[in-house]
């Protein structure tokens, strides 16, 4: 009695086989939408990655992922479909991996980007290790990028979306290039718009979910939060300490280096008559140093953690438009890989709050060359950061 | 394109002579039985001559049946309602720690009342043991809840002799027979129990519909306040039809159960006999205190997440532990609770047959499964895995 469609997606079937990461939300319901109009054998699977228990806070505005409702829509739009839906759980290891690097790196006096993390770590390993045993060729999220293959060498780049403004290729430096050859990103070629009014027509019952939190964990986006109410035993040692001005001239006293990022305007509890942004944070003193805006400005860092989709040689400069921020309007740079396995990028115009531990990705026209975790900035010749 | 269902255990079709009796009522029957009018009157005769029927199922008077929505509510009932009931004595109750979810939440919603609560340890098999019982026992001690049937073992708990030394120590005992109903006799007449859960579509019933047995004289505090219905015990205008439903389907179970109890045992017994020649399996029902139509076993070194989800691609509908309500999987406690470590009860399937499954069946299964497994053993992650 189960209908028609699941029957025939069964293993004897030469359809190509895709396991389609859902979190309940409106884009990847048409990702799964699409790749079954598209005569794929389609498998959703939900990664349960964290409780609601975990995040505290006030719960009445729920994230987009991981809630009892959005992992039921997921399986519905499933069974809409006509193909199968699990739910994996993961919350141990998106514990383990993602939310104490996030902990770990504030604790650093670096700003984290667990969705970097996440998609390196639970998608691009975990779901697809997975993905190995149910004998799947491929994985699909629905995630706004695309990918583009060099013809001449045959490898894959993350490319942006069409959809200059949902463009989420930023967070997808990470992915290893064996794991990107095995991906499909269905959304790549269509717009937020186009994909809500497919959804709408399709009348999947995700056609209006709300877009997607910045920290899904955090449904109150209030990551200080956060850290004091459920980390508050990994934050033992986190003492006040001083506000300095560029001088060292003593502003006054932050609370502990975790609740602070780079860039940072308010909350500073300190008056001097014109706006004072964080311009670093140096862990070994305990000490936040604030500056004018002008005294954000670097145009040189150091990056760790490198990604490449193509390969790169050591010493040998590459032009590449880097990206600091998932936001950033990107800008002009020359990167250098180094011996140590760090690279060195020198902007052509300095930019304001270069952050440690934010992803620096490096794009060739729309084409991803790589990224990597931002380790130091170099403000006039002196190295500070982690 | 095959398609065998081996989850009997979670629920069953309804049996075409279910069907028959519940559209009748639905077709013929409209009044409501408190209402003292020809109509009223009318299902009042129908559904006492279904109480009748669901009490001699289990050797027992109709009296001392109370309906209620299904065998959860049947076990909140008798938690809650009898250490209500009887709190006045002594505020201790024991139960076990391979319980369905209705039983342990409702002693853990007794403990935040003040309650204590004392969970025995059972053995490798979920099976208490007389003596782990006696021990437990304490002056203040007024009810004892054990499962009859394990719902994911299959295994049979002791209940004539856990009764008597309930009984012994002046207590009221509680069985969760929900899975025991249909797969083994129970006589409630001849037995040293108070009370027990049932539920009507674990036997080709419908959802929605259960009973909780209660020897006459025991006292009960209701859950569900409002009417006098079902002898002031549960409030509301009664589910005709599914309790129709359920007297057709205790009907159904007392027609042949010796023969169909016969079959499934025959059944699991060649199963098991083929499963265990396969490379690391572990059998968690008990060799000899065992349902006819449930196994449980352990698949060692295997990702137990990955082979269900195969499982159920190749058609195979089983189940694996229990599932949370996101749908996950999570280790169930009871696998915990009689050894098994996490990836182990990950590993952990349970099939359960019923009317309708084949010994043709049962081989493509053990096909299935080997295959399966075999190709999950032979990934590099789960040669990692066990190395």
């Amino acid at each position: 009695m189960l209908n028609q469609i699941e029957i025939n997606n069964r293993p004897d079937n030469p359809k190509p086989k895709i396991v389609v990461a859902m979190s309940g939300g409106v884009d990847s319901s048409m990702a799964a939408k699409l790749l079954v109009d598209a005569g794929f054998d389609v498998v959703g699977i939900t990664m349960k990655l964290w409780g609601y228990k975990d995040s505290g806070g006030n719960l009445v505005e729920e994230s987009n992922c991981c809630s009892l409702d959005d992992i039921h829509n997921a399986a519905i739009v499933c069974t809409q479909l006509g193909i199968p839906h699990y739910t994996l759980d993961y919350s141990e290891k998106f514990k383990e991996i993602v939310i104490q690097n996030f902990v770990a790196e504030y604790k650093r006096g670096r700003t984290p980007n667990p969705c970097v993390m996440c998609n390196t770590e639970m998608k691009w390993r975990a779901l697809l290790e997975k993905v190995d045993d149910l004998e799947v060729d491929y994985i699909a999220t629905g995630h706004y990028a695309r990918k583009v293959q060099d013809p001449a060498t045959g490898t894959w780049r993350v490319a942006r979306a069409k959809d200059l403004k949902k463009d989420q290729s930023y967070v997808l430096w990470g992915i290893n290039p064996d794991g990107l050859a095995r991906t499909i990103f269905p959304l790549g070629d269509l717009t937020k718009t186009e994909i809500r009014d497919l959804a709408e027509k399709a009348t999947l019952r995700t056609a209006h979910t709300p877009e997607s939190q910045d920290i899904c964990f955090i449904p109150d986006n209030d990551y200080r939060r956060f850290l004091k109410e459920k980390h508050a035993v990994e934050l033992v040692d986190v003492a006040p300490g001083d506000i300095v001005d560029m001088t060292g001239k003593k502003l006054g006293e932050h609370d502990g280096i975790p609740f602070y990022t780079v860039g940072q305007r308010k909350g500073l509890g300190i008056a001097t008559g014109e706006p004072m942004f964080v311009t670093q944070i140096d862990v070994a003193s305990n000490t936040i140093r604030v500056g004018h805006r002008s005294e954000t400005l670097s145009d040189t860092f150091l990056v760790e953690d490198l990604n490449w989709f193509d390969p790169v040689a050591e010493d040998v400069p590459v032009r590449v438009f880097t990206q600091i921020r998932y936001n950033h309007p990107g800008e002009w740079a020359t990167l250098t890989p180094e011996s140590n396995g760090l690279a060195r990028v020198v902007y052509d115009v300095p930019q304001a709050a270069i952050t440690p531990g934010q992803s620096a990705v490096f794009y060739q026209d729309d084409r991803v060359l790589g990224g990597g975790h931002i380790k130091e900035v170099v403000f006039e010749k002196k190295l500070v950061g982690a | 394109m095959t398609h065998i269902y081996l989850d009997y255990a979670a629920t069953t079709p309804l049996h075409p002579q279910v069907i028959h009796a519940m559209t009748d009522v639905m077709e013929h029957l409209h009044g409501n039985p408190s209402s003292i009018h020809h109509d009223g009157r009318l299902v009042k005769y129908r559904l006492s001559q279904a109480r009748d029927a669901v009490a001699a199922g289990i050797g027992a008077q109709g009296n001392e049946i109370i309906f209620t929505s299904g065998g959860t509510e049947a076990d909140n009932l008798a938690i809650k309602g009898l250490a209500r009931a009887y709190q006045d004595k002594g505020r201790h109750i024991i139960t076990s720690r391979v319980e369905h979810k209705a039983i342990a939440a409702s002693c853990e919603w007794l403990e935040q009342m003040g309650f204590k609560v004392t969970r025995l340890e059972t053995d490798q098999y979920g099976i208490v043991a007389p003596e782990t019982l006696q021990k437990a026992l304490r002056p203040d001690t007024i009810l004892v809840s054990l499962i009859w049937v394990n719902n994911e073992l299959g295994s049979i708990n002791r209940i004539r002799e856990l009764g008597e030394i309930v009984h012994e120590h002046g207590a009221i005992f509680h069985a969760d027979a929900v899975q025991a109903l249909g797969k083994i006799p129970i006589d409630v007449a001849n037995l040293p129990v108070d009370a027990i859960s049932l539920s009507a579509h674990k036997i080709y019933g419908p959802k929605g519909v259960g009973a909780l047995w209660l020897r006459k004289g025991v006292a009960l505090n209701a859950l569900i306040s409002g009417g006098a219905q079902e002898s002031n015990h549960r409030g509301g205008t009664e589910n005709l039809t599914g309790i129709v439903g359920f007297a057709a389907a205790v009907e159904l179970m007392r027609q042949d159960f010796n023969q169909h109890t016969r079959e499934m045992a025959t059944l699991i017994t060649k199963l098991e006999s083929k499963l265990v020649e396969l490379p690391g399996i572990q059998v968690n029902t008990h060799p000899e205190w065992r349902a006819p139509g449930i196994l449980n076993f352990s698949i060692a070194n295997i990702d137990g997440e990955s082979l269900f989800i195969n499982l159920d691609r190749a058609g195979v509908a089983i189940s694996n532990g229990s599932a949370c309500s996101s749908g996950a999987q999570q280790p169930s406690e009871i696998l915990a609770a009689i050894g098994l470590s996490k990836d182990l009860a990950r590993a952990t399937l349970r099939v359960s047959i019923g009317r309708g499954t084949t010994s043709d069946e049962m081989e493509s299964f053990v096909g299935i499964l080997k295959n399966e497994i075999h190709k999950l053993q032979n990934t590099d992650r789960n040669r990692r895995v066990s190395a």
